[in-house]
C-alpha cells in the first residue's frame, strides 16, 4: 500500500464517520458542523485525485454555504436548536431499505465500467492547467455541455427570482410603485421618510 | 547565491537533509513542511509590528501620538499587550458549546494565515503555486465566515449571535463582487495561479488595464476584512461588540490578530493581483529585490487601508448591503462582461491591448458617474416633493 492509498483510506473513513454523525448528532448545529467535516474530507479526496479545481470549488461552494445553513437552522427551529427529540420516526425502515437499494444499484452500475476492477487506474497525461481550461471550454462547447450548463443557469435564475418574490412582504410590494407608501399620515413621519431616503435607502 | 538566495537556501537545506541520510522524497517533504511553518510563523510575528503600525498611523491621522511609552517609539506596546492577554483567564460563558467555542478563534486566524500560502513574495518564494490559486483565496475566505458564525453561536449570547448573523450577511454579500473582480486578473493573465498572474503583469500592471476591477476588489476585500467603513463585525456602539463579545484572554486575542493581519493580507493580495506583485526593475538578476518591491508596494497599499479606516465613519447595515447589491454587484458584472469583450476584440482586431482596455474602463467609469448622477437627482426630486407636501400638511 502506498502512502497515497493510506491517506485515501483515512480520508474516506473520516468522511463516512462524519456523514454518520450528521444524521446521528442531537443538535442541529453539530450536524451542520459534521457536514463540514464530511465535505472537507471529500475535498481532500479530490486533491488526492489531482483534481485541485474541484477540491477548491467543493470548499468554496459547499463549506461556504454551511454558514448559511446554520443561520437557517437557528431561524427555523424553536428553542435555539437544543432540541432533544427522537432521531428517527416510524418510517425509518423504509429509508434504510431505499438507501440499501440505492447503494446496491450504484455499485452494480459502477461494476460494469471495465476499468473498475483494474489494479492500476489509467494515468492522466494532461497537465493540471490544461484540465481546468478543458473544463471551461467544455461548458461553452455546443457539442459538449453547453445545453445542460445554460439550463442550469436558467434554473438558478428562476430560484433567485422566486426567493425575492417570497421574501418580499406585501407592504413592500406596494411601496415599489410609490416609494413612500400610500399616503403620509402626518408631517413629521413624511420628513422622517425623506431623511431616510437621503441617508441612502428607506428602511 | 547572490542572485537567487531563496532557491539556493532551499537547495542547501535539501542537500543537507539528504547528506544526513534521508531519502530525496522525504527530504523534499520535510523542506516543504519547514517552509510552511516558517512562512506561517513569520506572518504571525509580523502582526506584532502591524498592530503597532496601524495604531501609530491611526493616531497620527487623528492628531494623537499613539503608543509611545513601552520601548523606543512604543514599539514593544503590542508585546506588552499580548503578555497581558496571555496571563488573563479564558472565561467560558455558561451554556456555551465548549468545543465550538474553542475551535472558532484558531479557525479565524487560520483563514487569514492560509491566504499567505499562495501569495508570491518574490520569484521562487511562494508557499505553494497551486494552479487554482484564485479559487483557493475564495474558499479560504469562506472558512473565515464560518469561524465568525461559530464564535457567535457557541457563546450562548444573543448579542453575539445577532452580531454574527449580520456579519455573515455582510461577508457573504461582499464575496460576490470580490469573486467577480478576481475573474478579471484571471482573464487577463489566462491563468488562475498567482505566480502566472504576477508574470502576466510584466508588460503592464493590471491596475492600469482594469482600474475598476482593482477598485472593486479593494473595496470588497476591505469589507471582507471588516475594516472601517465596513467594520460592522465589531460595532461597539451598536450591539455591544459583535460576535466576539464573550471571548476573553488570548481567545479574543486571536480574533484581534486575525483582523489586523487581514488588513495587511488584503493589501498584499491587491498588490499581487493588480500592482504587479514582486515585479520591478532588476528583479530578474537579483531575486531578493522582489521581496523588497513586494514589501514596498504592500506597505503603500496598507497605508491606504489605514487611511480609509481613519477617515470614513461606520456605515449602517442597510447602507452596507444596499451599497453592495445595488452598486458593486451590477458594476462588477458589467466590468466582467466589458473587459472580456474588449480583451477579445483587441486581440482579434490587432488593437493595442492597453489602450483598448483603458478606453473601455474609462467609458464604464463615465457611464457609472452619469448613472449615479441621475439616481441622485431623482432621489433629490422625490425628497423635495415629499418635504413640500409635508410642510403644506403642517401649515394646515
Amino acid at each position: 500500500m502506498t502512502a497515497a492509498q493510506g491517506l485515501f483510506l483515512v480520508t474516506a473513513g473520516v468522511a463516512v464517520i462524519a456523514a454518520v454523525m450528521v444524521v446521528a448528532s442531537q443538535r442541529l448545529v453539530h450536524a451542520a458542523l459534521w457536514l463540514v467535516v464530511t465535505l472537507g474530507a471529500v475535498a481532500v479526496t479530490f486533491i488526492l485525485l489531482d483534481a485541485s479545481f474541484l477540491a477548491m470549488v467543493q470548499v468554496a461552494v459547499y463549506i461556504g454555504a454551511i454558514a448559511i445553513l446554520i443561520i437557517f437552522t437557528v431561524m427555523l427551529t424553536r428553542r435555539v436548536m437544543s432540541d432533544s427529540g427522537p432521531q428517527a420516526n416510524r418510517t425509518w425502515w423504509l429509508a434504510v431499505f431505499i438507501a440499501v437499494v440505492m447503494f446496491g444499484g450504484l455499485m452494480a452500475l459502477l461494476a460494469q465500467i471495465p476499468a473498475w476492477w483494474h489494479a492500476t487506474p489509467p494515468v492522466l497525461t494532461a497537465s493540471a492547467e490544461f484540465l481546468v481550461e478543458d473544463l471551461g471550454a467544455s461548458l461553452v462547447d455546443v457539442d459538449r455541455y453547453v445545453v445542460p450548463f445554460e439550463v442550469a443557469s436558467v434554473l438558478l435564475l428562476a430560484a433567485l427570482i422566486g426567493a425575492i418574490v417570497l421574501a418580499r412582504p406585501a407592504e413592500t410590494r406596494d411601496r415599489l410603485v410609490d416609494p413612500w407608501g400610500p399616503a403620509s399620515p402626518s408631517a413629521p413621519a413624511a420628513v422622517d421618510h425623506a431623511q431616510d431616503a437621503f441617508d441612502g435607502e428607506a428602511k | 547565491m547572490i542572485s537567487d538566495p531563496f532557491a539556493t537556501l532551499g537547495e542547501l537545506l535539501r542537500e543537507l537533509l539528504v547528506s544526513l541520510g534521508l531519502q530525496a522524497p522525504q527530504a523534499n517533504a520535510l523542506v516543504n513542511f519547514l517552509g510552511a511553518g516558517a512562512l506561517a510563523t513569520a506572518v504571525l510575528l509580523l502582526t506584532f509590528l502591524l498592530i503597532w503600525v496601524e495604531r501609530k498611523v491611526l493616531a497620527r491621522l487623528q492628531d494623537r501620538l499613539g503608543p509611545n511609552r513601552v520601548g523606543p517609539f512604543g514599539l514593544l506596546q503590542t508585546i506588552a499587550d499580548a503578555a497581558k492577554l496571555l496571563t488573563k483567564e479564558v472565561i467560558v460563558p455558561s451554556g456555551a458549546d465548549k468545543l465550538i467555542y474553542y475551535i472558532a478563534p484558531p479557525l479565524a486566524v487560520m483563514s487569514v494565515v492560509g491566504l499567505w500560502a499562495v501569495i508570491p513574495l518574490a520569484p521562487n518564494l511562494i508557499g505553494t503555486d497551486v494552479n487554482v490559486g484564485v479559487i483557493y483565496l475564495v474558499s479560504i475566505g469562506a472558512i473565515g465566515t464560518l469561524a465568525i458564525l461559530l464564535a457567535g453561536w457557541s457563546s450562548n449570547n444573543k448579542y453575539a449571535l445577532l452580531g454574527a448573523f449580520r456579519s455573515v450577511a455582510m461577508l457573504i454579500s461582499y464575496e460576490v463582487p470580490m469573486v467577480l473582480a478576481l475573474l478579471i486578473p484571471t482573464m487577463l493573465a489566462g491563468s488562475m495561479g498567482t505566480v502566472a498572474i504576477v508574470e502576466g503583469q510584466r508588460e503592464m500592471w493590471f491596475v492600469v488595464l482594469a482600474p475598476l476591477a482593482a477598485f472593486l476588489f479593494f473595496t470588497s476585500s476591505m469589507a471582507e476584512a471588516g475594516k472601517a467603513p465596513f467594520d460592522l463585525l465589531e460595532a461597539e456602539s451598536e450591539i455591544v461588540a459583535g460576535y466576539n463579545i464573550e471571548y476573553s484572554s488570548m481567545a479574543f486575542g486571536m480574533f484581534f490578530v486575525g483582523e489586523f493581519l487581514h488588513g495587511f493580507t488584503l493589501a498584499a493580495l491587491t498588490v499581487t493581483l493588480f500592482f504587479g506583485g514582486w515585479l520591478g526593475p532588476g528583479v530578474d538578476q537579483y531575486t531578493w529585490l522582489g521581496l523588497f518591491y513586494f514589501g514596498l508596494k504592500t506597505a503603500v497599499v496598507y497605508f491606504a487601508v489605514i487611511w480609509i479606516r481613519g477617515t470614513l465613519p461606520r456605515l449602517r447595515i442597510d447602507q452596507v448591503n444596499a451599497f453592495n447589491w445595488k452598486f458593486l454587484v451590477p458594476l462588477a458584472l458589467a466590468v466582467v462582461v466589458v473587459t472580456a469583450v474588449a480583451d477579445k476584440l483587441a486581440a482579434a482586431q490587432g488593437w493595442d491591448r492597453t489602450w483598448t482596455l483603458v478606453a473601455a474602463n474609462g467609458l464604464m467609469f463615465l457611464f457609472t458617474i452619469v448613472a449615479l448622477q441621475f439616481y441622485a437627482r431623482s432621489l433629490r426630486r422625490r425628497i423635495q416633493t415629499r418635504l413640500a407636501a409635508a410642510s403644506a400638511a403642517g401649515a394646515r
